[in-house]
């Protein structure tokens, strides 16, 4: 904020605490027109007036206005519940959307000083993040996702009807448990909307039924041919996507079964940019409410006490507690985006002698054009790798640490030094990497001259094993698959270093 | 861009709940078990409240494919103050710690789920174990027994089945004679004047113009005043009071002798229970009185009741000869409802069962309004016999042996059914 005082001019907005319709008309227009001299571009906002009870129930469905029913959305919300009542936890002030129109939660408790703090933030800062940054635009459909939840929860619903909750649920279990093994990674899904995909799963029903599955071949071959089918492999290649390789490969689901299967999948592929984006998305929403407010309050449409309100809960929200400190758990991402954008805004005003060193290409640049570059072609590992800058790492007085099972103690691998800062970028650009935080699993054979068992192979980064609850989770898919599953650990050197075996119950079989 | 504002405020809350019930069919044997326990624990008159169910964490777990602990890895921090490179830092204790990440799916490290269920879910486990039927459980799950709906006057708003239509036109009556008054007075006014003005011969006719207009205007001001308004309507009022209700007052009577163990307490404090319930249900007070016999009777507290173990000799009819004799120093008045339930094994002494019999007859039975008698044992026992006699002679006596809750209800079964002339008199 600039120290010379605003002229407190007519234009000035009205500012009572309590929040009205008319205001937030008001002040939604009146940020727009400052957002637009940025030139941001967004959907269109639909605001939502809730109450927190209204809150905790959008909590408990990851977010999402309609859901499928699941116990666990039950158990999310009595967990938030429970804390909520008892003032363990403050409600979130805004939940936005990755749709179009963009739909943006609006608590009822807030002031109106929050109420703007939220519209920046949300029908602004996201809302132009979903829009323009490339995993976004790559691999959702904003436009057909509220669709495409309405029609999963129907579906889920008919089938619950017809084969019984818990059937269902034995799915959905399995299928949650495999959710971050259900996208993929690097090929590009179609779009999906609603009356589409309800006439293509009929056709697809249909077809996957008649279609003689390899899994299930009992005709003898040719005798010339058994020998060399002998080392084919399935699949040829390992999969990386777990849910799809059984949804159109387990030998005994049942169509409403696959289709379940699908539903997850598909969901976990919508949320996948937001686990890839974390910190650029929510840093970008903060220098954005950041900016807009600030510069609202230089046109002199916010009062001081507003403004004081406003900052004080940015503030909150930026906060990084060091190590050490009680209320340190990790990385804050809204903190290092923040810090990241404003540095980038920085480098491009007003850069260093060490920024032109470190980063030619953009200081002194447009920063309003570099700002949008960034949001737009970079996930949060290659957008650490490429903008973290020195400052900002000392400014944060960010270290590595290297955690090495074999040695006694850990070590200080990196500091914000000059011998350090390329190893602590590198290292918190991995830290970030979704590949590298998820232990690799791909589905590696399925035996198919002998007892149609599945094996799904565990391939170690840095020696580091699974934990014990992957038995559970095998169990899970052997549920799926319906025979028996094997998950293996292997070393650099394909060494087995663990592995679990679950063979299904067998009243699965109809 | 265009944009809009909605108002979900009013729009359905609690989505949840289709959730939240999943999640409870998921538990719910963890759940009974901790309501069953719940219901040992508690007082009798303290027994619809919600409870704490706790599960562990485990149970409740979703799992994922993780990281265990061990391998490499490298983590980035903020906030260094003294370290450099190379230095080497002792491994926190406990997991994680320096690496720590804290990358757990739902960011919650205590060790149990717990969580509340309400009143309404809480009897409804109780009462599965008891295998009430649901019109029963609607029944007393209602916060109130009856109601009667009665006239309360008039109100300005209300559905159109209920408009009082003479009233609607007195008001709108009123209302037309008070707007209108001035626009009359000032009529008859002009009207007067231009009768003066017209018996004159010398007065100018833009003067009579005038006043002809004048008169026009309030004429067409007169008619504007609507007939009937909207707030002129008005409806009958009705409310809705509780049957005006009585007193009860229920005896518990219970053998205490060294052959009752603590399951079979239980099983009676569940037969007391339900009685509880009922008659909560029904009256507006509940007096509840706790009699322990052995040879002898005592009246003693709710604790003591289920608590304190005795041993010794059996004599029923000791408790029944307190019971009335309480009944005859405290509950005499009409406005009493008395209700008995009794609980045993069935052991007594030889002589003393047709004694009880006798008691029960001639004295206690014409006084209650019911008498229920269960034994906790599947022995016939000459108790059993002479009561058996005792149900064949009265209708407002019940007997039944039960094992396990479920058979409790049976005992009841009369008690709950609706009577029809109202279950209170």
């Amino acid at each position: 904020m600039n120290g010379d005082k605003p002229p407190a001019g007519p234009k000035r907005l009205p500012s009572p605490s309590d929040w009205t319709f008319e205001l937030i008309e008001e002040y939604f227009a009146a940020i727009k027109s400052t957002a637009q001299k940025y030139g941001l571009d967004t959907y269109p906002a639909q605001l939502e007036l809730i109450s927190a009870e209204q809150m905790l129930d959008a909590y408990a469905s990851v977010g999402m206005p309609v859901n499928y029913r699941h116990w666990s959305f039950g158990k999310q919300f009595i967990a938030s519940e429970k804390s909520y009542r008892r003032g363990h936890m403050g409600l979130a002030y805004e939940i936005v959307i990755n749709s179009d129109p963009c739909i943006a939660y609006l608590m009822e408790e807030n002031t109106m000083p929050m109420q703007a703090l939220v519209m920046a933030h949300a029908c602004f800062g996201h809302n132009s993040f979903f829009k323009g940054n490339y995993l976004f635009r790559m691999w959702t459909d904003a436009s057909s996702i509220i669709d495409y939840l309405v029609y999963a929860k129907a579906y889920i619903a008919e089938c619950e009807e017809r084969h019984g909750v818990d059937a269902v649920e034995e799915v959905l279990d399995a299928c949650h448990a495999l959710m971050h093994y259900g996208v993929d990674r690097y090929r590009r899904p179609q779009k999906i909307s609603m009356a589409e995909e309800e006439t293509r799963r009929k056709e697809r029903e249909a077809y996957l039924q008649q279609q003689v599955n390899d899994l299930w071949r009992t005709l003898p071959r040719a005798a010339g041919k058994q020998s060399k089918k002998e080392h084919r492999r399935f699949p040829e290649e390992p999969q990386e996507n777990i849910l799809y390789f059984i949804e159109k490969n387990a030998p005994l689901l049942e169509p409403w079964q696959r289709e379940i299967v699908r539903i997850v999948r598909k969901i976990a592929q919508y949320f996948y940019p937001q686990r890839q984006t974390q910190v650029m998305n929510e840093g970008w929403a903060t220098f954005w409410h950041y900016t807009l407010l600030n510069d609202m309050y230089d046109q002199g449409l916010l009062t001081e006490g507003y403004m004081m309100e406003i900052l004080s809960s940015h503030t909150n929200v930026v906060f990084q507690p060091p190590v050490g400190h009680p209320a340190y758990s990790g990385i804050n991402p809204y903190a290092l985006g923040f810090g990241m954008f404003t540095d980038i805004r920085r480098i491009c005003e007003n850069p260093t002698e060490e920024d032109r060193q470190w980063f030619p290409e953009i200081a002194g640049s447009d920063w309003r054009k570099t700002l949008d570059y960034a949001m737009r072609h970079f996930k949060d590992e290659s957008f650490i790798g490429q903008y973290l800058s020195p400052r900002l790492m000392r400014e944060f007085r960010m270290f590595a640490v290297l955690d090495d099972a074999t040695q006694k103690e850990l070590e200080v691998s990196a500091i914000h030094d000059d011998s350090g800062y390329r190893r602590v970028r590198e290292s918190l650009s991995r830290q970030h990497d979704l590949n590298w935080r998820e232990p690799n699993i791909q589905v590696w054979n399925v035996n198919l001259r002998g007892d149609r068992s599945l094996t799904l192979r565990h391939t170690r980064h840095n020696d580091r094993p699974l934990d014990n609850t992957a038995e559970e989770v095998v169990k899970h898919v052997a549920r799926l698959w319906g025979f028996r599953v094997r998950l293996e650990s292997v070393d650099s050197h394909e060494r087995v270093l663990q592995h679990w075996e679950v063979t299904p119950a067998p009243h699965h079989n109809n | 861009m265009l944009h809009q504002v909605i108002d979900r405020r009013l729009s359905g809350k609690n989505k949840s709940i289709g959730n939240r019930e999943r999640f409870l069919r998921r538990y719910r044997e963890q759940i009974r078990d901790a309501v069953r326990k719940a219901v040992g624990d508690r007082s009798i008159r303290d027994i619809e409240q919600g409870t704490d169910i706790t599960l562990p964490k485990r149970d409740v777990s979703e799992p994922v494919f993780n990281h265990g602990s061990g391998g490499v890895r490298e983590s980035v921090h903020p906030g260094n103050r003294e370290y450099i490179k190379g230095d080497r830092i002792p491994r926190p204790q406990g997991g994680g710690g320096g690496g720590g990440r804290g990358a757990s799916p739902d960011g919650q490290s205590e060790d149990d789920f717990v969580f509340r269920i309400t009143r309404e879910e809480f009897m409804n486990y109780f009462f599965d174990d008891l295998a009430l039927p649901r019109l029963i459980r609607t029944q007393l799950l209602a916060d109130a027994p009856e109601w009667k709906t009665r006239r309360a006057g008039f109100v300005s708003e209300g559905n159109p089945t209920s408009l009082h239509v003479v009233r609607s036109m007195r008001v709108a009556l009123g209302r037309r004679i008070a707007m209108g008054s001035d626009a009359r007075a000032e009529l008859r006014k002009a009207e007067e004047h231009l009768e003066l003005l017209e018996s004159r011969a010398d007065t100018p006719a833009a003067e009579i113009a005038a006043v002809k207009a004048e008169i026009e205007m309030l004429r067409a001001r007169l008619a504007r005043v609507p007939f009937l308004d909207p707030f002129d309507l008005r409806y009958r009022h009705r409310v809705r009071e509780p049957l005006p209700t009585s007193k009860a007052v229920m005896f518990c009577l219970m053998d205490v002798s060294g052959s009752m163990d603590e399951a079979r307490k239980d099983l009676a404090k569940r037969f007391f229970i339900l009685l509880y319930l009922f008659l909560t249900r029904h009256y507006e007070r509940t007096d509840v009185i706790f009699i322990r016999h052995h040879t002898q009777a005592a009246e003693v507290t709710e604790d003591e009741f289920f608590h304190a173990t005795e041993s010794g000799g059996t004599v029923v009819s000791s408790a029944l000869v307190l019971m009335n004799e309480i009944i005859r120093e405290r509950y005499m008045g009409s406005e009493w409802n008395i209700y008995g339930a009794q609980a045993s094994d069935g052991d007594n002494w030889q002589q003393d069962s047709s004694k009880c019999r006798d008691l029960l007859d001639g004295k206690l039975l014409p006084l209650c309004r019911y008498f229920a008698y269960v034994q906790v044992a599947d022995e016939d026992q000459n108790l059993w016999e002479e009561y058996a006699r005792v149900r064949d002679a009265n209708t407002n006596f019940a007997m039944q042996k039960i094992v396990t809750p479920a058979q409790i209800f049976p005992v009841f079964r009369d008690l709950f059914k609706k009577n029809p002339a109202g279950t209170v008199s």
